[in-house]
């Protein structure tokens, strides 16, 4: 039942070697700095920090104490301040007041400021505006990919969702190219490139660029690594706004996963304290049961139950000499086994409750409707009374999203209304959400207003510009339609089942949402590599108003071993979720291939609409 | 340890586990409870010493050791005095004994120095030895010598591709509207917003307002680089003048009315509310603006009269149910709910009463009922639920109507504990048969079950039905007449 690899199955690189890299950076970065100095860490990246470092590596650097970037008084009393931050214009104006309140104080003590996993211009230019621009040295910390699993590499940037695609700010495309830039230069060019979405095209022009900038550096290399596929999160938020169903999905839809690990409350582990738990491919009861789908985890945690119990059992026979070796052997590992499952258990528990108490059922029955496009008319009331019973707002927000994509936009008669009742429930404020889903197409009203064709008309008659690129660019999220339902045909996302989806053996990817749906993403990866191109997608392609948007590239490498053509990089630029993972590591199984992900950060419906919603929780 | 041992003997004598089975293997969740309690059981014998193979771990969670942990040592100790902070130095010391070794001595530093300490292994360069050499060490402390570059005159597709590498790149000598332009469109062309917005912050500097705005009117993508620019330095005077230019009227107003959320004094935010009800909004926005404008004006009347009523403690619902927060800022159903959970007998003249705020805003009869029902529930108040279903016809007979199904009726009355009576009374109202005989087996109405049951014929279901209902009941009882009853021709 448990997920295993086909014996020919490639070998995975070995990613550890860019934790290394970064933790290397990073101790140069701090004896930059010689003598003891206070670190003040942003939020942010105190756990991606916490899985490449420790304390005592920190302290060897002669690191003295560890503050958080909180709007707090600062109590240090180091001689030298160092700031390990997101560029992010607000600690910018943190550090500055506290730079600025030493100088009216008279104190004079050295700052060194480290942006990662780079520095923007905005940031030193309200250092400068602050005038301590000269008073703090700055520093850049590459570090922009942690590997949170064998298989999965994350750049722990959730904003890189909004900032791109609500506010079409480019400034992470080059943090992307630097990353992939780091990639071929330790695993070796890649010699088939696939690409969809905007995002992913100008990341691919930068990383090319970068490339030949810096020619020589992956020449001679052997590719390990024998396809990579990039692809922008806005050409399937279907996915994205789907419940998971999968353990790991339902795991950190439940709980939250960050940064590989999860927080299992009381609740979880039977006992009075909170458990941090790491969640990867070392756990081997996890391991196991990460990419199944809900219902087959309870069947497998009692089976590995019982056989605990049965080896436990094993000692009631034995004489002194055998006891001796099975506690000296046996017993550690049973008890790692034991821990972990127990673990488990109570986290599945913990979902059943959690999941039985907000009827579950009726919410997938919904969304099950939506994605086969039957009884609308049902599913916007069912919407509606979520609305009105005051039900999660974030919950509601989603499945009015998972509407409009599915619908081509709501009716404007039922857009109004949902809307009325949003704000009635919700709070007025969430207009402003109104207006971000909107503009990043995730909740559109059919038939957008004449506005929007004046403002596009009037605009177009000005654009003189070829660099700024088509008109469309700047309205292609509001004017394009989701044409969900017309892909969906064709590419056949919605599995034809003659009786019961055996959910124990999975036929295809669509296991991942109970066999009712195939990730949009993942089947347009599948056909792809299937091709070996984009040719015969071109339908797909111009409903997915991605025409223009699909490229294929590559080194063309003719030595490339034939092990690396089975290995397959695919970067998600906007986040990805668990389903997708799961998806394809099915995918993968089932063709002998193995898929490596790399994400600007682990998303799911609820990390989505937060990051359009303008009233933070 | 002698416990342990004793417990230990225990286990191993003991048969219990020989009754571990699973009989019923279809219910996952007695399933999953069983596997539970194998576990469970097990852990006595396993946890005695289990420390040394498991995380250290702090009250909170956190590993000790890991940064995030050690950050809320310092967090809770700072902001005392001088002793404190003594007592938190011996407190990280006493940690930081029981962490292990740091696992490798090698530094990066090292590596880039060329020297190499003793003992060191698994150095970075063996790591990279079929790379030709390269430094990953970070652009840092820039050589003095490229401060020369300041007096070339790089082209603009050089002065972007070195602002992309995050060099000292003067963008002075581009004086001339038409440089200026070029070297925008090179960094557009480039992709990096980085670079883009690094442009942007120079021609903002050297343009006028106006030749800006113009330029960038045609130029998409340097412009919303722009107006992302300006939200997060909180520029909102040229941001505002900027969708002015642009004439993008309903952002104007949007972003005008975002500036409410930063003003926490009620009566400063209502204030800004009013000046935002003439902003050239949508038809229907200008609608939801006005009535927040006025949502918050009535909330601020309530709360000033509540809080009053408390504190007199004179009314009796203030006193059995003490308010748990402000309803200031709440939105509108919440503030319905919580009219109809302290105001709902009073008449439609006053601010607070919920006929009053459903007229003003026009809440929809179903979101009215739902909220109500929902309030009435929770004080346990069956009269008032009671009459929010019974509706009187012209001939004075009265029926129980629902806007919401009655089927949702009883889900919120059960939620809400209400004794099986009332339960029943409603579930009987379910106009499906089905859903009705679902919810009043769910729900455990029992007399609803039967009389669903006799009323459809249904001997299997009942017979059924009787063995899940407790031995020697009343409900048993009923059961037993019916099926013994010679009235009913049974249909199965």
């Amino acid at each position: 039942m448990a997920f295993h690899h086909r014996p020919d199955a490639p070998e995975l690189p070995d990613f550890s070697m860019l934790k290394r890299l970064a933790r290397d950076q990073l101790i140069y970065l701090l004896e930059q700095l010689p003598g003891k100095k206070d670190l003040f860490i942003e939020a942010d990246l105190m756990s991606p920090l916490d899985r490449i470092a420790s304390v005592s590596i920190l302290k060897q650097h002669e690191v003295d104490k560890l503050y958080k970037v909180e709007n707090k008084p600062v109590l240090s009393s180091s001689e030298q301040l160092c700031f390990l931050v997101r560029p992010r214009i607000k600690n910018m104006r943190y550090i500055a007041n506290l730079v600025n309140a030493d100088k009216l104080a008279g104190r004079t003590r050295k700052y060194k400021v480290i942006f990662s996993p780079q520095k923007f211009y905005a940031c030193e230019m309200v250092l400068e505006e602050e005038g301590i621009y000269g008073d703090v040295s700055c520093d850049e910390w590459a570090f922009s990919l942690l590997p949170l699993d064998v298989d999965l590499l994350s750049m722990e940037l959730p904003e890189f969702f909004r900032d791109y695609f609500l506010e079409g700010d480019q400034r992470w495309i080059n943090t992307v190219a630097q990353a992939l830039h780091l990639l071929s230069t330790l695993y070796g060019p890649f010699p088939n490139c696939y690409g969809i979405g905007r995002c992913a095209k100008m990341s691919h022009e930068l990383w090319r660029n970068l490339e030949e900038e810096e020619d020589g550096e992956t020449k001679g290399r052997k590719p390990e690594i024998g396809h990579i596929f990039l692809l922008d999160r806005d050409v399937d938020f279907v996915t994205a706004l789907c419940s998971q169903v999968v353990y790991e999905g339902l795991v950190d839809d439940t709980f939250r996963i960050k940064c590989g690990s999860v927080d299992f409350g009381p609740e979880v582990t039977s006992s009075d304290r909170s458990l941090k738990v790491l969640l990867n491919a070392d756990d081997k009861v996890f391991h196991e049961i990460r990419n199944e789908h809900f219902s087959n985890v309870f069947g497998f945690l009692s089976q590995k139950a019982r056989n605990l119990q049965a080896q436990y059992d094993r000692r009631r026979g034995m004489d002194i000499k055998q006891m001796k070796n099975f506690v000296s052997q046996e017993l550690k590992g049973l008890k790692q086994e034991h821990r972990l499952l127990s673990l488990h258990i109570g986290a599945c528990e913990s979902i059943m409750k959690k999941k039985t108490k907000q009827n579950f059922q009726e919410l997938i029955k919904t969304e099950h409707a939506l994605l086969e496009g039957f009884s609308i008319r049902d599913s916007t009331s069912y919407i509606e009374e979520h609305i009105d019973r005051q039900v999660s707002p974030i919950e509601s927000l989603r499945l009015m999203c998972l509407l409009s994509i599915t619908e081509n936009g709501l009716i404007p008669k039922d857009y109004r209304s949902l809307k009325t009742q949003y704000l009635q429930s919700y709070g007025s404020e969430h207009l402003l959400t109104f207006s971000n889903l909107r503009r990043a197409g995730l909740l559109t009203e059919q038939a957008p207003g004449d506005t929007l064709t004046a403002v596009e008309s009037k605009v177009s008659k000005l654009v003189t510009d070829k660099a700024a690129g088509k008109i469309t660019d700047a309205f292609s999220s509001l004017a394009k339609r989701s044409n969900f339902r017309a892909i969906s045909k064709k590419l056949n996302l919605i599995p034809r089942v003659d009786g019961e989806y055996d959910l124990k053996v999975p036929r295809d990817m669509a296991y991942v949402f109970s066999g009712a749906y195939v990730p949009l993403s993942c089947r347009v990866i599948e056909q792809v590599l299937e091709r070996r191109s984009w040719q015969g997608l071109e339908e797909v392609l111009r409903l997915l108003n991605c025409s223009e948007l699909a490229f294929t590239g590559g080194t063309k490498d003719d030595k490339a071993p034939s092990e690396s053509l089975r290995l397959i990089l695919v970067v998600f630029l906007g986040g990805c979720t668990f389903s997708e993972i799961s998806a394809l590591r099915f995918l993968g199984r089932e063709k002998g291939f193995r898929f490596i992900f790399l994400t600007t950060a682990i998303t799911n419906s609820a990390r989505l609409m937060e990051a359009m919603s303008e009233v933070k929780a | 340890m002698n416990r342990t041992k004793v417990d230990e003997e225990e286990y191993w004598n003991s048969s219990k586990f020989k009754a571990f089975t699973f009989d019923d293997e279809d219910d996952e969740l007695s399933q999953l409870k069983e596997s539970k309690r194998a576990v469970n059981s097990l852990r006595d014998f396993v946890d005695d010493d289990d420390d040394d193979d498991l995380e250290r771990v702090s009250w909170t969670g956190e590993p000790v050791g890991s940064i995030s942990w050690s950050i809320k040592e310092t967090a809770g100790s700072s902001g005392s005095n001088h002793e404190g902070r003594e007592q938190l130095k011996s407190r990280n010391s006493f940690s930081y004994a029981q962490l292990p070794k740091p696992p490798s001595t090698y530094s990066l530093s090292s590596f880039f120095k060329g020297r190499t300490r003793l003992g060191s292994f698994q150095s970075l360069s063996d790591a990279l030895t079929d790379t030709p050499a390269k430094s990953y060490a970070p652009e840092l402390g820039r050589p003095k010598g490229e401060f020369r570059d300041y007096s070339n005159d790089w082209s603009p597709s050089d002065t972007v591709r070195r602002l992309r590498k995050g060099k000292v790149c003067s963008l002075e000598r581009f004086r001339s509207l038409q440089d200026k332009l070029l070297l925008l469109e090179e960094a557009v062309s480039m992709h990096d917003g980085n670079v883009i917005t690094a442009v942007l912050i120079f021609l903002k500097r050297t343009l006028s307002k106006e030749v800006l705005f113009r330029e960038l009117e045609v130029r998409q993508v340097a412009l919303r680089h722009l107006i992302h620019f300006l939200k997060e330095i909180g520029d909102q005077k040229l941001l505002l003048d900027l969708f002015r230019f642009l004439d993008r009227t309903e952002e104007l107003a949007l972003s005008h009315y975002r500036e409410h959320l930063s003003i926490q004094d009620p009566e400063k935010r209502k204030e800004f509310l009013k000046t935002c009800i003439g902003l050239p909004f949508s038809v229907e926005d200008a609608a939801h603006i006005q009535d927040h404008y006025t949502l918050l004006e009535r909330q601020i009347i309530i709360e000033a009269n509540d809080r009053h009523l408390e504190s007199a403690g004179q009314t009796e619902i203030f006193r059995k149910h003490p308010r748990k927060a402000s309803i200031l800022n709440m939105p509108l159903v919440t503030t319905l709910f919580y009219s109809c959970f302290y105001h709902y007998t009073e008449p439609e003249g006053t601010f607070s009463s919920p006929v009053n705020l459903k007229k003003t805003f026009k809440i929809p009869d179903k979101q009215y009922v739902l909220t109500a029902l929902a309030a009435r529930a929770k004080l346990r108040a069956w009269h008032d639920v009671d009459a929010l279903f019974t509706t009187k016809n012209w001939l004075g007979y009265t029926k129980k109507r629902a806007p919401i199904g009655f089927h949702r009726v009883v889900e919120i009355l059960y939620k809400n504990n209400a004794p099986v009576q009332i339960l029943q009374e409603y579930v009987n109202l379910v106009e499906d048969v089905d859903t009705k005989l679902n919810l009043a087996t769910k729900f455990k109405c029992h007399d609803v079950v039967i009389d669903t049951c006799r009323d459809l014929k249904d001997r299997q279901q009942l017979l059924a039905y009787r063995s899940k209902v407790d031995k020697g009941s009343a409900e048993e009882e009923k059961i037993d007449a019916i099926l013994s009853s010679t009235q009913i021709r049974w249909k199965n």
